[in-house]
């Protein structure tokens, strides 16, 4: 009997221990890029065998993929597939992550990084070389870089290579436009729009502000 | 046979049998404060970090996207790490020589990851997807904080269970328009400064929240409180 209350207090103590074991917290499972003791590289994430080809990565349209005319080295000056407002939207918000930081949102060349020590400056979109520039020619230089300029072949898929390409191009008619390319009506200089709280940061464009108080209130 | 205790030490001992409901009350309540507070959570709580990248620097300083390094959180569970290749579109030009970067440039040179500590973690249990959350107009900020105010990054919720229920419970509470969510200064609507969208004007939360239920289409509480939610 004296036996059974020494172990008892050990007992206990022995199951409530087990209870702070996590085999259930840490699974021993791969994880999105966790490390893994199994491989040398210690990377659970494995490059894919070569050859291999992801659904929906068949590449069977190379136009799409390298902005070449097919069986040329010439890049196209056309779009794989139809441009509508849509893409344009997505080309805007595409560029505007991943490019601004250098081009700037005008392309104008004057992003803030590369003022922090970069050898030299992008050029701006709008100079005369670069605007008869094939649409091909852009795709090609997200895709593999250009000079001093990274790829973006890791970051950005295809199809949204595609949208900042025909985004560029909308730029540059729009830092190009005459008066007479005005819509009617439209006053020149427009006021500056007003903006809600702060500028905001990244690529998100600051929220335009209500434009009077005595907007009507939503229908309850 | 004298008494070894005094009569008054009668009432000492009644009330110590009545003052124990309360200790044992106040053993639960610390025991729950514990359980809550950043030494078991790590709420607020700064890791090492193989080289001290700060978000305050590169998305308020030098105005970067989210997305620019944290690329898969528009469409996959996992928001995903920048590789070492990112750091280095600028970095191959930018502060070159800083000791700071070393670590990024060794790994570059020698192929090696570069293992940065987790800051937020849940259990392996609990399933986690960013992509809905995002598409549902919940901004970054909502759970993770003012990012772009850390020099370090910190976890800014608890990440318990009833952080997330708090939300899942009443979501219209944290629902904003699907464009603002990567804006880590947005402000909820107030009379001052309402919220334009879709050609309306929305003063307060509550009818913005509700408004974005429908447009969004939430699920019902119900469906996003039950376990298999986040237990699966
Ligand atoms: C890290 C900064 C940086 C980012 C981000 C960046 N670029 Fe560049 N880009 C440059 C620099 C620097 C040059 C000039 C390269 C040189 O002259 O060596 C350049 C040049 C260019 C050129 C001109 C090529 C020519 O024919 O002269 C194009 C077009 C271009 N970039 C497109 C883009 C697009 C599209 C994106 C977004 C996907 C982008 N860049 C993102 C830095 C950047
Ligand atoms: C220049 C690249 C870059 C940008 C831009 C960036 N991040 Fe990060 N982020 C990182 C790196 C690298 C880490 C890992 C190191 C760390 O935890 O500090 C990280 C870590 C994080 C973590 C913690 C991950 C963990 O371990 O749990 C969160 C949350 C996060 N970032 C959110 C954001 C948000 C929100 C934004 C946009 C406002 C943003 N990041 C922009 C590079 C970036
Ligand atoms: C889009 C360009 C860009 C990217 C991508 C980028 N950085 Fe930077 N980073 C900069 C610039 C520019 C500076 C210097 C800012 C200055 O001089 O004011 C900087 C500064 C730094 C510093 C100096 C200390 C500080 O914060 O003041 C560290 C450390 C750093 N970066 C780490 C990283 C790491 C790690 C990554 C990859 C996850 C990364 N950076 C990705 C542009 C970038
Ligand atoms: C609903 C809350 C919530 C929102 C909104 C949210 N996150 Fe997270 N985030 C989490 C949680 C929880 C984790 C930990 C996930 C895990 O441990 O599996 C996490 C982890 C991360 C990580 C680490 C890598 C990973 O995926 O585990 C990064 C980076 C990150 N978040 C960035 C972001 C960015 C950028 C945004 C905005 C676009 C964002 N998060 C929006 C809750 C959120
Ligand atoms: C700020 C609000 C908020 C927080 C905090 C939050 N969620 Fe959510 N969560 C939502 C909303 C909104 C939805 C979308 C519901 C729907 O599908 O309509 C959602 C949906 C989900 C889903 C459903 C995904 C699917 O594919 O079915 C999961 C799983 C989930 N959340 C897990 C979590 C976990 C785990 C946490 C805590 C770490 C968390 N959430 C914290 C707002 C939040
Ligand atoms: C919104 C997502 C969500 C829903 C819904 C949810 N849980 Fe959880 N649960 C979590 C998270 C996150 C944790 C991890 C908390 C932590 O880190 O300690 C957790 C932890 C737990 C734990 C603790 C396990 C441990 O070892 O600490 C139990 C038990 C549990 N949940 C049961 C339930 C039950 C039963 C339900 C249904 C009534 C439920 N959960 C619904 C997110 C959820």
């Amino acid at each position: 009997m004296a036996d059974l209350r020494k172990i008892a207090p050990l007992g206990t103590a022995v199951l409530l221990l087990a209870g702070c074991r996590q085999d259930m917290h840490n699974q021993p499972r791969f994880k999105p890029l966790a490390k893994s003791d199994f491989y040398t590289d210690l990377r659970s994430a494995r490059p894919p065998v070569e050859g291999t080809v992801a659904r929906g990565d068949l590449r069977a349209d190379s136009y799409l993929y390298s902005g070449m005319i097919p069986g040329s080295d010439t890049p196209g000056e056309y779009m794989p597939f139809p441009v509508n407002e849509e893409v344009l939207a997505r080309g805007r918000e595409r560029f505007n992550i991943y490019c601004t930081p250098c081009h700037s949102r005008l392309g104008d060349g004057n992003g803030i990084v590369p003022t922090r020590g970069f050898a030299r400056k992008p050029p701006s979109f709008h100079i005369d070389r670069l605007r008869k520039a094939p649409l091909g020619h852009f795709f090609d230089i997200i895709t593999h870089g250009f000079g001093i300029m990274p790829d973006y072949a890791a970051q950005i898929a295809p199809k949204d290579r595609w949208a900042i390409v025909a985004y560029i191009r909308a730029l540059q008619l729009s830092q190009n436009a005459s008066a007479d390319q005005i819509p009617r009506g439209q006053a020149m200089p427009s006021p500056m729009p007003k903006f809600r709280g702060d500028p905001g940061s990244g690529a998100t464009l600051p929220e335009s502000a209500a434009p009077s108080k005595a907007q009507p209130e939503e229908p309850k | 046979m004298a008494q070894i205790f005094h009569r008054s030490t009668n009432t000492i001992s009644r009330a110590t049998i009545f003052g124990a409901v309360f200790i044992v009350a106040f053993l639960f309540w610390a025991a729950a404060q514990v359980q809550r507070s950043p030494y078991v959570t790590y709420a607020g709580v700064v890791r090492p970090q193989p080289v001290p990248f700060s978000h305050q620097h590169h998305v308020a300083g030098l105005g970067i996207d989210c997305r620019y390094c944290h690329t898969s959180v528009e469409e996959s569970r996992f928001a995903g790490i920048p590789p070492t290749k990112t750091c280095m579109n600028c970095h191959a030009q930018v502060w070159t020589k800083a000791s700071l970067l070393e670590p990024v440039r060794e790994s570059l040179r020698t192929d090696k990851s570069l293992v940065w500590t987790r800051v937020n973690d849940l259990p392996d249990f609990v399933y986690f997807d960013h992509s809905i959350h995002i598409h549902k107009g919940v901004g970054c900020d909502t759970c993770h904080g003012p990012v772009d105010r850390m020099p370090m990054m910190y976890n800014y919720g608890s990440l318990l269970m009833e952080w997330c229920l708090n939300c899942h419970r009443a979501p219209e509470k944290n629902l904003r328009p699907r464009e603002q969510v990567f804006n880590m200064r947005y402000q909820q609507p107030s009379s001052d400064n309402p919220v334009l969208l879709d050609g309306r004007s929305f003063s307060d939360q509550d009818s913005l929240g509700t408004y974005l239920v429908t447009k969004y289409k939430v699920r019902t509480v119900a469906d996003i409180t039950s376990c298999d939610t986040c237990h699966r």
